[in-house]
């Protein structure tokens, strides 16, 4: 059996302000493998972003325990996130955008690296006529693109995507997805990605967490056992489509 | 390269048109009230202009007067802005340093900056002294409130991906805050300066000045010599003018992005 990248246990979390509690998480456990990709679904604010921004370390669990493996190399955190906006730094080009994280103390990547992971990066996205530009000069799948570069370049173990394609038309979309698939593939790295869609959910997971009404608690895991690329007109593809529409609304099976 | 469109000569000529009305109107009335004490010809008023160089009233030359007021304003509007910028960061970013510094910036920011005269000329005496602190005094509050605006103003979600890419708060600041809010602290700059040519007018027509184009419309206006009046607001205006477009071009340089993000 494979070692675990990421171990959540019993993640609890609550937001308080002085008018009232609001229980968010009720003790979330997951494992996540190496090379995996989970996708975690689950009715409106039932606290699925709250879970990755806890990961992430941009919020404090109350309870819980969070083991993450290491990154491997120097330069290299164990999570990076994207977020539903790309909010990439306007007033930086593409390329100064993909390497922010590596000219940052924490990760202190020699610039000639940093070149080097730039191009990689800039290619494997497609990007390469666009180091020079700047982000508005870009459309919104195109800027996604990049987040998602720059979520890269610091070679993160686990990869948080928060609802990234949201925002984006069917088309754009799919090419993500695809990328995403290939991103898991080159590079080696779990990816994390809650969303709301469960075609894109099908089309990409190798296993879909369903999230419980808030206060979350882990539901239910659908594993996907199709091969790549899924057709999503296939028979199969559809019946786990509708099944997990089903446990996210929380109705019954016919 | 930036080539003026048809569309930009259409706009600076409906501009022009309208000064050159109030030229016209200006020249008529002139003409009609033939009194140089209280409206004086253009005639006049370009005569001044047209010689900068020469002493004017037995004075100093028009230029003399103009580059004294411009010294005075640049040293005053650069020590407003190394102190309004560092401390606008700093309220900015911090809750604590707001919950200090904010009550006295709000007490202090509407006192107009001309009251301050009395204090001048008693801590520094007559002189460039005092008028450049009258300036400083104007010139902090608008960087000072832009400063705080723009740092507040800074989109939350930029904050956040330096922080998942494990940036320290002094990098926060360095490569997220600071260039996030640079537009706005432009904005207060350019404010500013407006504030600091009216402040430099109005500190050295307080007397015991003897130099600058304020003391120079006070001499003239002293002399009964309307005209030389007229042309050193002419000469304000432009400068005022100059200084502007100064800005606007570095903000659409600079901060193209802004409003596209």
């Amino acid at each position: 059996m494979m070692e675990p990248v990421l171990t959540l246990n019993t993640i609890t979390k609550t937001f308080r302000d002085s008018e009232q509690n609001c229980p968010a998480l009720a003790g979330v456990s997951i494992d996540a493998y190496p090379r995996e990709i989970l996708c975690i679904m689950g009715p409106s604010g039932c606290g699925k972003s709250t879970l990755l921004r806890i990961i992430d370390g941009l919020e404090q669990a109350d309870a819980g325990t969070i083991h993450i493996a290491p990154g491997t190399m120097a330069g290299s955190l164990s999570v990076a996130m994207v977020f539903q906006d790309p909010a990439l730094f306007p007033w930086l080009s593409i390329y100064e955008n993909i390497v922010y994280g590596l000219r940052l103390a924490a990760q202190k990547v020699p610039e000639d690296e940093v070149n080097e992971r730039a191009t990689a990066l800039l290619a494997l996205t497609h990007l390469d006529s666009f180091a020079h530009s700047y982000p508005h000069q870009l459309s919104g799948g195109m800027q996604q693109r990049v987040a998602v570069a720059r979520a890269l370049a610091v070679t993160p173990q686990v990869l948080l995507m928060d609802e990234p394609f949201s925002a984006l038309d069917t088309f754009t979309r799919r090419e993500l997805e695809d990328e995403v698939i290939r991103i898991r593939d080159g590079m080696k790295t779990t990816i994390i990605m809650v969303t709301h869609n469960p075609e894109e959910a099908v089309y990409i997971a190798d296993r879909i967490i369903i999230f419980s009404e808030r206060p979350a608690v882990v539901s239910e895991v659908l594993p996907v056992d199709l091969p790549h690329p899924r057709d999503p007109a296939g028979p199969e593809f559809i019946r786990i489509r509708e099944l997990v529409t089903r446990r996210v609304l929380g109705k019954p099976d016919p | 390269m930036v080539l003026i469109s048809k569309q930009d000569i259409l706009n600076y000529s409906k501009g022009l048109a309208v000064i050159l009305l109030i030229l016209v109107i200006w020249e008529v009335a002139a003409l009609v009230i033939q009194n140089n004490y209280i409206l004086p010809t253009l005639g006049a008023i370009f005569a001044v202009l047209l010689h900068p160089f020469a002493p004017v009233l037995g004075g100093e030359s028009l230029i003399d007067n103009m580059l004294v007021s411009l010294k005075e304003v640049l040293l005053g509007f650069f020590c407003a802005a190394a102190f309004a910028i560092p401390i606008g960061l700093l309220v900015g970013w911090s809750t604590e340093a707001r919950a200090y510094f904010n009550p006295v910036i709000q007490i202090l920011r509407p006192v107009p900056p001309i009251a301050w005269m009395p204090f001048a000329i008693a801590w520094f005496g007559i002189g460039i002294h005092s008028v450049v602190f009258i300036i400083i005094m104007g010139a902090f509050f608008p960087i000072l409130i832009n400063t705080v605006d723009g740092v507040q103003g800074v989109r939350r979600r930029w904050t956040e991906v330096a922080m998942m890419l494990h940036a320290t708060q002094f990098e926060q600041v360095r490569t997220v805050v600071v260039p996030g809010a640079l537009p706005v602290i432009w904005t207060g700059l350019r404010v500013s300066f407006g504030v600091a040519w009216m402040c430099v007018v109005a500190a050295e027509m307080l007397p015991g000045t003897s130099a600058g184009l304020g003391f120079l419309i006070m001499y003239a206006y002293n002399l009964g010599q309307l005209q030389v009046i007229g042309a050193g607001m002419i000469i304000i205006g432009l400068i005022g003018l100059c200084a502007d477009t100064i800005f606007r071009a570095g903000r659409s340089r600079f901060f193209s992005w802004q409003g596209r993000e």
